[in-house]
């Protein structure tokens, strides 16, 4: 999960990494009350910042100075709402303004290619990290980090040199890389970014900008992560897969898609496109991974999700029975049917179910002899999911 | 020979007597693996009943391997305790320790694969992954058994869905191994460990390689490939549909900005001669083509 600017510099305040004050506001009015209180920090002036997660924000305008709490909420009230490359802004961070005398660049990140972590430091910070890489790879320190030894003191000083910081702000530096660390492991980051980090007019270092992942994986012993979620990116339909356990991603198409098994079903959307093709550019509806298990309970929730989505109009129920075999999952699929018109809900769109492996045969003739209503079977993948486009693009 | 697990390997279980533990020791049993013992300290001394067989029950890996000459350990242990589980067996120096765990933070994963680099005796396989099967000889993980026989086919897959249909497409010609190295950022054998394997093993002929979106793991394949495999390579990549910035089931598949799109990894593949299928079967169809014209 990629957190907001905000919600990054709190961890980091949290975990005493220098930064400046800073409050969040959903409407000019919080942004008003928030400028008051942070005017006074910023020698009079704040910053108004949208809270995008997407760069680029300073050029399309959602980054304005105010210099009177009539002004943070007049450009509050102009941020709020805007669309910085899709994405709306439904918050604003009120920040103190700084006076920067330099930027500089820090990261520390997952490295997957080498199973390890990297840390990444630049006296020249302010620009995107990517632009920086390709105009001035020689500025760019690339330390790698062994997992078990971490950031201490010492390497960080090395960091520091290595990314260029002039002598008088090594030490500062330093310091604020092993806190930095310190949120990185204490929080399960993937990434930790900060740029700028600045040197302010009266020597200090601060983290005015953080960019933070977290592991959601580590929820479990993390359980104030889940609050960070930002409920207004959430897609309906994803949000209620997620209450009922399921992996669910919503996607723009029309082939409403169930499968078992992360990789099978990603294919099983390729091969979906693919077939749409041929059947005036249909595509697959949405990604919906139901586990190796494919109960009939879990099979009911994934239908009743997909048949919830208006785009769908049809479905390709794609199942290899590896260790549950195929004609419990047939048995599934019928009681599926079954608990849904329990629930009221109506099978309304063409089913098309494909079997293959274990007791595949078997797994058929089961749903052969159930009769189920728009369901029809289709032996392969690739013919099955030719079938389900072209009912799509009836 | 077949890669890494062979019909001599003697498996202990990590977290047996769980219930995902029970029934997959259950199934690796009937599949023709010899399952030695299993480990949970707060058990030691009990057995497990695998169809008739009393499976012991030890206190540690280190014990598990004394009494039972143990040299393959297949982990089925909850996200929470799989670092403690897998630095044990490490620490007891096991040659192959399989971690089918779903969900370990990558904090976790980064330290025991460290931990296991820095010992130097133990390959890890996962985590997040269904391990790995020579049919015919023994099964160490989730991989179902029965829906292929033994060939002279290699099988390396991020995907464990994918390892199965593939598996299933090409029953008729069989594999010397499949392995699923899993979908997790960090793993501790990656495809390039297993096409040197393989290229190294004289009872496979050629390898199919399945891919997804996400790292670039694919195209340091590739580049390994380029140089170091004469074996003949099928691949397959899937993610093709996946939007940028979406997970897609696996926490390490994730289109990132340019990084980590099926395209750019099919095309690194096909660069140095890979021949890649457009879908799993076009893919096993590319793979019978090689292996029936030998």
């Amino acid at each position: 999960m990629d957190l907001f600017e905000y919600q990054a510099r709190d961890l980091f305040e949290k975990h005493d990494v220098p930064v400046l004050g800073g409050a969040v506001a959903e409407t000019p009015e919080e942004a008003r009350a928030a400028a008051e209180r942070l005017l006074p920090e910023g020698g009079g002036k704040v910053v108004v910042k949208a809270q995008v997660k997407v760069g680029g924000r300073g050029k399309a305008g959602g980054v304005k100075l105010a210099s009177s709490v009539e002004e943070a909420e007049q450009v509050a009230s102009q941020i709020l709402g805007m669309d910085i490359k899709g994405h709306t802004v439904h918050r604003v961070m009120i920040a103190p303004a700084a006076a920067i005398e330099e930027e500089y660049y820090f990261s520390v990140l997952l490295d997957r290619a080498n199973r390890t972590y990297l840390a990444m430091a630049s006296r020249e910070g302010g620009m995107e990290i990517e632009q920086l890489a390709v105009e001035k790879p020689e500025a760019l320190a690339r330390v790698a980090v062994d997992a078990l030894e971490g950031i201490d003191v010492v390497l960080a000083r090395e960091i520091a040199v290595a990314g260029g910081f002039p002598a008088d702000v090594v030490d500062q530096v330093a310091a604020a890389i092993v806190k930095l660390w310190g949120v990185f492991v204490a929080e399960d980051a993937t990434l930790v970014e900060v740029n700028p980090l600045v040197k302010t007019a009266d020597g200090r270092i601060v983290a005015l900008d953080g960019k933070v992942t977290l592991d959601g994986n580590a929820d479990f012993r993390q359980p104030e992560h889940p609050g960070l979620e930002d409920e207004f990116s959430a897609d309906p339909l994803e949000a209620q897969a997620k209450a009922k356990d399921l992996n669910y991603v919503k996607l723009d198409g029309a082939v409403g898609i169930i499968g078992n098994g992360a990789g099978l079903v990603m294919s099983t959307l390729d091969v979906v496109a693919y077939a749409g093709e041929e059947h005036g550019g249909v595509k697959p509806a949405n990604f919906l991974d139901i586990g190796g298990g494919a109960s009939a309970e879990v099979m009911a929730n994934g239908l009743e999700i997909i048949l919830g989505d208006p785009d769908v109009k049809s479905v390709f129920v794609n199942v290899f029975g590896g260790i549950t075999a195929c004609d419990e999952v047939a048995n599934g699929i019928v009681q599926a049917f079954g608990l849904l018109q329990d629930r009221g809900d109506e099978i309304s769109h063409p089913l098309v179910v494909r079997l293959d492996g274990n007791n595949a045969e078997e797994g058929r003739r089961i749903l052969t002899e159930a009769a189920l209503p728009l369901l029809e079977q289709v032996d392969t993948m690739d013919g099955a999911a030719a079938r389900a486009a072209e009912l799509a693009a009836k | 020979m077949a890669i890494w697990l062979t019909e001599n390997s003697k498996i202990i279980v990590q977290g047996m007597t769980g219930s995902e533990g029970t029934k997959h020791t259950k199934r690796m049993v009937a599949s023709g693996s010899q399952v030695v013992g299993g480990v949970n300290p707060r058990k030691a001394g009990t057995t497990v009943d695998v169809d008739g067989i009393q499976v012991p029950v030890f206190a540690t890996v280190a014990e598990a391997i004394k009494e039972t000459g143990a040299d393959v350990s297949v982990a089925f242990v909850p996200p929470a305790f799989a670092k403690g589980a897998v630095l044990e067996a490490v620490d007891a120096s096991i040659p192959l320790c399989v971690v089918i765990t779903e969900g370990i933070p990558v904090h976790d994963s980064a330290a025991f694969y460290q931990h296991a680099v820095n010992a130097g005796t133990t390959r890890i396989i996962g985590p997040n992954c269904p391990g790995l099967i020579s049919p015919g000889k023994s099964n160490a993980g989730i991989i179902p058994a029965d829906i292929t026989k033994a060939g002279r086919i290699g099988l390396v897959s991020k995907s464990g869905t994918l390892t199965y249909q593939m598996m299933y497409e090409l029953r008729d010609i069989g594999f010397s191994t499949a392995v699923g190295i899993g979908g997790d950022p960090v793993i501790g054998t990656t495809h390039i460990d297993c096409l040197a394997a393989f290229e190294a093993d004289a009872e496979t002929d050629a390898i199919v390689m399945i891919g997804e979106i996400g790292g670039d793991a694919e195209e340091r394949a590739a580049a390994y490939i380029k140089d170091n495999v004469r074996k003949p390579v099928v691949g397959y990549v899937a993610g093709f549909t996946a939007p940028e910035g979406k997970t897609m089931g696996h926490a390490g598949a994730i289109v990132s900005g340019s990084s980590g799109t099926a395209q750019a990894k099919q095309d690194a593949l096909e660069a140095v001669g890979v021949k890649v299928g457009r879908t799993p079967s076009a893919t096993a169809q590319l793979m019978r083509e090689i292996m029936t014209a030998r």
